[in-house]
C-alpha cells in the first residue's frame, strides 16, 4: 500500500458538563477543528479511569484528551481536582512505558469555551502529528495477556490513589 | 436503508437510524451511505436506516414501529446531541415498550458536519462515533429512575424586581416563597432608578406597590439582610442554610417610626442606595418604602461601636427594639425548588482613566444620574453640578463605557442605549441645557423603543455617531475654559470633533456580581466567560440551568432590561410552579453502587465523594453508597482498586466498548489489518 499522509486519531474523554457542551457550542457556532478527534461523553472528568487511556492507546489511539471542567467548577464540585492527580500519575506511568507525555493531554474547557477546545484539539493533532504514529497495540499481544497488563497497571494507579482525607 | 440478520456473537438486535437534520448533517455526511455501511459493517445490527427529521413524530414512529415489528432490543440514533434530544428518542423508545436507557445517541452533527471542513474526514468521523454507539450499546443495562417527592416551598434569591416577580407569582399561587435579599430592602437596582424608559413611569411608583406585597404576602417569607451559605441536596429537596447578619434591631419589636433614625447623630457617605452622592445615618433605611421597614445599623460607623458612648438610638426607641448585642444568626430551610435572582454591579467608571471619572468633577456614572433625576434623590431631583447648585447648560452622554471593548466586555449591556435616551428626555423636560449623545450604534429593539427614539430626535436631543477618545479638562481652544472637552472621532463626518460641556454622564455597563462565579458554585451552576450564569439552553430552556431545580431569572443571566428581568422571573416561577403541581420528579438512575462481595474495606472511595454519599459499614467491613446522596460522577468507580463499584450507564465494559468502536479503523500492530475487517469476517 502506498504510504498515505499520517492523520493522528485522538480519543477525546469528555465531562458531560463543560467540555461536551464546549464542544456542543463548538458546533453550534460552526467552528471548524481537526476531524482527528473522536469524542466519548463521561458524565465527569473524575469517571476517567487511568485503564480508559491505556486502553485507548492500546487500542490504536495515537493520542487521548481528558477534558474537563475548569478547577472550582466541577459540576461535582471538587472531582475534576481528583482527575488532576490521577494524571499527574498516569503521565508518570506513561513515561516508564516509554510513551510521550504529550499524547495524553488534560484540558479543561467551560460549557462556555467553545473556541478554546477547538483550539486546543487542533494543536493536539499538530502535536501529535508530529510525534508520528504510536502504533503501541503493536506492543500487546492478541492472546488476553493485553487486558491483564492493563489491569495490572490500573491497580497501581488505585493504589497510588490512596489519599489521606 | 440497510437490513441484515443480527449476528452470532452478538445477541442484541440493535436498529441505527441517521438523521439528515434536513442539510444541517447531510449536506457534509454521506448519510444513506452511513447508514448502509452500519447496516453491514456493525455487529448486531439488524436496522439501519437514514431519515430527513429523526426527531420529528414521523421519525419517531420509524423507530417504535421498528422496535415492535423488528424487535430490537437495542436503539442508536446518529443525530444531534444528546443534550437536545436524547429525552426524545428516549421517550420513543419507553412508547414502544423498550427501556429508555438501552438507547444511545451519537452527536454526528455538533461533533461531525457543523466542525468539520472535509467531506470524507467528516464521513471517517461518523462512521467512528455511529460504531462507538453501536458497540457501546450492546451493552447497556436496562434501568429505572427513582421518583422522588417535590417539596412544596421555594427558595428566592434576590429581590430585584426579576426576583420580586417570581416570588409573587408563585406565592399567588398558593405556594410558599422565602425570599432572601443581602442588602437591608428589596427593590434592587430599579428601586434607584427614577423613571423608566419607553413609557416613562416613575421607577418607584410601579415597584413599590409589589414591594409591599411581598412585605405583607401571606406565602412570603421575607428574609432581608441576609446571604446563602451552603446549599446541599438535590432536586425536590435542598437544604439551604441562610446567615441572617446583625441589625442590631429586634424585628419582632421594631415598629419602623424611624425615631431611631432622626435621632443618629452621624452621617455616612451612601455607596450604595445613593451611589455615592447623598448621605444617611449610621442607623439607617435605604429609601423611605424600604421593605421590610426595619432599620439597620451599620456596626462599622456606629459610634457606640466606635467610641463605646452615644446609644441615642437606644434612649429614643419607644419599643426598645435596639439590641447592641445581637448576633449573626443561621437559618437553616428545605425547599424544593431554588431561583436565583441576583442581578448586576455597574461597571467602575475609574477603570477607563481617560473619561476622567472620579478626577474630573463633573463627570457622572448613569447610576449617579438617576439618583440626580429622582425627586426622593440627594438634589430632590435638581439636575445639577458635584457643586450642588449650577444647572449644567450642555451634556454629554457618553455610550457603551466598559460595553462592546474588548479591553472590558465585550458584550453590548442592551439597557443603556435606551437609558441614554431617557436621560436627554428628562434633561431636556427639567432644564433648558442641550443635549449630545455619543454613540457606536444605537439600539432599540423592543416595543415602543424605536418609537421613543425618533421622540428624542424630534424633542432636540443631539447624536454623534463615534467611539469617545477622552474626556478632558485642558481647554486648547477658545470657549473651551472652564468646560469639560469630548475629544472623539465623528465617524459620519469622517473628522475630530471637540465639544466643550459642563457635564459629562457615562453610560456604565452593567458586570456580572462580583462573587457571580462563587455563588454559582455554591448552588452547582456554572458561569458563562463573562460571568453571567448559564442557562440550559440560550433559546428554548432560558430560565431553567444544567442542575435540575436551579432556575435563574433576570440580569445575572444576561444584561436585559425591566420588562425582561419580568418575563423571565415570572417564566421561573412558572417552571417551578409546575415541578409543585406535579409533585414529584424523577432522578437519573446513573449512580454507582457497590458490590459488597468484592469489596475489600479499603475505603478509598469514602474520601473521594465530595457529597458524601459513601459509608463505612464497620460491621460488615465494607463500604455502601447512597444512592439518594450519589450524583453519579463516577469517580469512585475509577478510583476502586477491586473493581467492586460499579457505574450505572457508565460501566467499564461500555466504556471500552465505545472505545473500541471509535477506534474501529485504528491500524493495530505495525500496519497489520483494520478492526472493522475483523469483526465483519468474524
Amino acid at each position: 500500500m502506498s504510504e498515505e499522509p499520517f492523520e493522528p486519531k485522538i480519543v477525546g474523554f469528555l465531562c458531560n458538563w463543560c467540555s461536551y457542551r464546549a464542544a456542543d457550542l463548538a458546533g453550534t457556532s460552526r467552528i471548524k477543528y481537526a476531524p482527528n478527534i473522536r469524542t466519548l461523553r463521561v458524565m465527569c472528568s473524575g469517571r476517567v479511569d487511568p485503564t480508559f487511556v491505556l486502553k485507548a492507546l492500546a487500542q490504536g489511539a495515537d493520542g487521548v484528551m481528558i477534558a474537563g471542567c475548569h478547577p472550582g467548577e466541577c459540576h461535582y464540585l471538587e472531582q475534576n481536582y481528583k482527575t488532576m492527580r490521577r494524571f499527574g500519575m498516569l503521565k508518570h506511568t506513561l513515561r516508564a512505558l516509554g510513551i510521550e507525555e504529550e499524547r495524553v493531554r488534560l484540558q479543561w474547557a467551560s460549557a462556555a469555551e467553545g473556541v478554546q477546545l477547538a483550539a486546543a484539539i487542533n494543536e493536539m493533532v499538530e502535536q501529535i502529528r508530529r510525534l508520528g504514529p504510536l502504533h503501541w497495540s503493536g506492543n500487546w499481544s492478541e492472546d488476553g495477556e493485553r487486558l491483564e497488563a492493563i489491569e495490572k497497571l490500573a491497580e497501581e494507579h488505585a493504589q497510588a490513589m490512596e489519599v489521606p482525607a | 436503508m440497510g437490513s441484515r440478520k443480527g449476528s452470532e456473537t452478538v445477541s442484541e438486535r440493535v436498529g441505527v437510524y441517521i438523521c439528515h437534520c434536513g442539510s444541517n448533517i447531510a449536506g457534509k455526511v454521506d448519510v444513506e451511505s452511513l447508514a448502509k455501511w452500519a447496516g453491514e459493517n456493525l455487529e448486531g445490527v439488524v436496522v439501519s436506516r437514514d431519515y430527513k427529521f429523526m426527531c420529528s413524530s414521523l421519525g419517531q414512529e420509524l423507530i417504535e414501529e421498528d422496535i415492535k415489528k423488528e424487535g430490537l432490543t437495542r436503539v442508536v440514533v446518529g443525530a444531534c446531541s444528546p443534550h437536545l434530544h436524547e429525552k426524545t428518542f428516549r421517550r420513543a423508545c419507553a412508547n414502544a415498550g423498550l427501556n429508555p436507557y438501552l438507547f444511545q445517541m451519537a452527536s454526528i452533527r455538533e461533533q461531525v458536519s457543523w466542525v468539520t471542513a472535509d467531506k470524507d474526514l467528516a464521513d471517517a468521523k461518523a462512521r467512528a462515533l455511529i460504531a462507538g454507539a453501536v458497540k457501546r450499546v450492546v451493552y447497556q443495562e436496562p434501568l429505572q429512575p427513582t421518583e422522588v417527592p417535590v417539596n412544596p416551598n421555594t427558595l428566592v434569591v434576590g429581590g430585584g424586581i426579576a426576583g420580586i416577580q417570581a416570588a409573587l407569582e408563585l406565592a399567588d399561587a398558593g405556594y410558599h416563597v422565602y425570599m432572601v435579599e443581602r442588602e437591608p430592602s428589596i427593590g434592587g437596582h430599579m428601586a434607584q432608578f427614577d423613571k423608566t424608559f419607553p413609557t416613562l413611569d416613575c421607577s418607584a411608583c410601579i415597584l413599590t406597590p409589589k414591594m409591599s406585597e411581598v412585605g405583607q404576602h401571606e406565602n412570603i417569607t421575607l428574609i432581608s439582610y441576609a446571604e446563602v451559605e451552603e446549599v446541599t441536596g438535590f432536586v425536590g429537596s435542598f437544604h439551604a442554610r441562610l446567615r441572617k447578619k446583625a441589625r442590631y434591631v429586634k424585628e419582632e419589636d421594631c415598629t419602623g417610626c424611624g425615631i431611631c433614625i432622626e435621632k443618629c447623630p452621624k452621617k455616612v457617605i451612601d455607596d450604595v442606595f445613593e451611589a455615592g452622592l447623598g448621605k444617611r445615618k449610621a442607623i439607617y433605611r435605604p429609601f423611605p418604602q424600604a421593605v421590610p421597614k426595619y432599620p439597620v445599623l451599620d456596626r462599622e460607623n456606629c459610634t457606640y461601636f466606635l467610641k463605646g458612648t452615644c446609644k441615642a438610638c437606644e434612649k429614643f426607641c419607644p419599643t426598645n427594639a435596639i439590641d447592641f448585642e445581637q448576633q449573626d444568626t443561621y437559618l437553616d430551610l428545605d425547599v424544593g425548588n431554588i431561583i436565583l435572582a441576583t442581578g448586576f454591579d455597574a461597571f467602575d467608571a475609574t477603570r477607563i482613566p481617560q473619561y476622567g471619572y472620579g478626577r474630573l468633577a463633573n463627570v457622572f456614572t448613569s447610576l449617579e444620574f438617576e439618583r440626580l433625576c429622582n425627586a426622593a434623590g440627594p438634589t430632590d431631583g435638581k439636575i445639577v453640578l458635584r457643586d450642588g447648585v449650577t444647572e449644567p447648560k450642555s451634556i454629554a452622554v457618553v455610550h457603551c463605557v466598559g460595553s462592546r471593548d474588548q479591553h472590558h466586555h465585550p458584550y453590548c449591556s442592551a439597557v443603556c442605549c435606551m437609558a441614554a435616551l431617557k436621560f436627554g428626555h428628562l434633561v431636556m423636560e427639567k432644564t433648558s441645557a442641550a443635549v449630545t449623545s455619543f454613540y457606536i450604534d444605537l439600539r432599540t429593539p423592543a416595543k415602543g423603543y424605536e418609537e421613543f427614539y425618533d421622540r428624542l430626535l424630534e424633542e432636540g436631543m443631539h447624536f454623534v455617531r463615534g467611539k469617545v477618545a477622552e474626556v478632558t479638562d485642558a481647554a486648547r481652544l477658545p470657549g473651551e475654559e472652564g468646560k469639560l472637552i469630548v475629544q472623539v472621532e465623528d465617524t459620519l463626518l469622517g473628522k475630530q470633533r471637540r465639544l466643550p460641556v459642563d457635564m459629562v454622564i457615562l453610560m456604565t455597563a452593567l458586570e456580572p456580581r462580583k462573587d457571580a462565579r462563587e455563588v454559582g458554585l455554591r448552588f452547582g451552576i456554572s458561569c458563562s466567560m463573562d460571568g453571567w450564569f448559564t442557562e440550559r439552553h440560550p433559546k428554548l430552556d432560558p430560565v431553567a440551568t444544567m442542575t435540575d431545580g436551579i432556575f435563574v431569572a433576570g440580569v445575572c443571566q444576561g444584561p436585559k432590561d425591566i420588562p425582561a428581568s419580568v418575563v423571565q422571573g415570572a417564566a421561573a416561577a412558572a417552571r417551578v410552579g409546575g415541578m409543585i403541581t406535579k409533585g414529584t420528579v424523577l432522578i437519573e438512575p446513573i449512580v454507582a453502587t457497590i458490590h459488597a462481595e468484592h469489596c475489600s474495606g479499603c475505603r478509598i472511595c469514602n474520601s473521594l465523594c465530595p457529597f458524601n454519599a459513601i459509608e463505612f459499614k464497620e460491621a460488615e467491613g465494607v463500604s455502601y453508597i447512597n444512592a439518594a446522596l450519589c450524583k453519579g460522577c463516577g469517580t469512585c468507580v475509577a478510583a476502586c482498586p477491586a473493581g467492586a463499584i460499579s457505574g450505572a450507564h457508565f460501566s467499564n465494559k461500555q466504556i471500552f466498548a465505545e472505545v473500541e468502536g471509535l477506534l474501529f479503523d485504528a491500524i493495530r500492530g505495525n500496519g497489520a489489518k483494520a478492526l472493522v475487517a475483523e469483526s465483519v469476517t468474524a
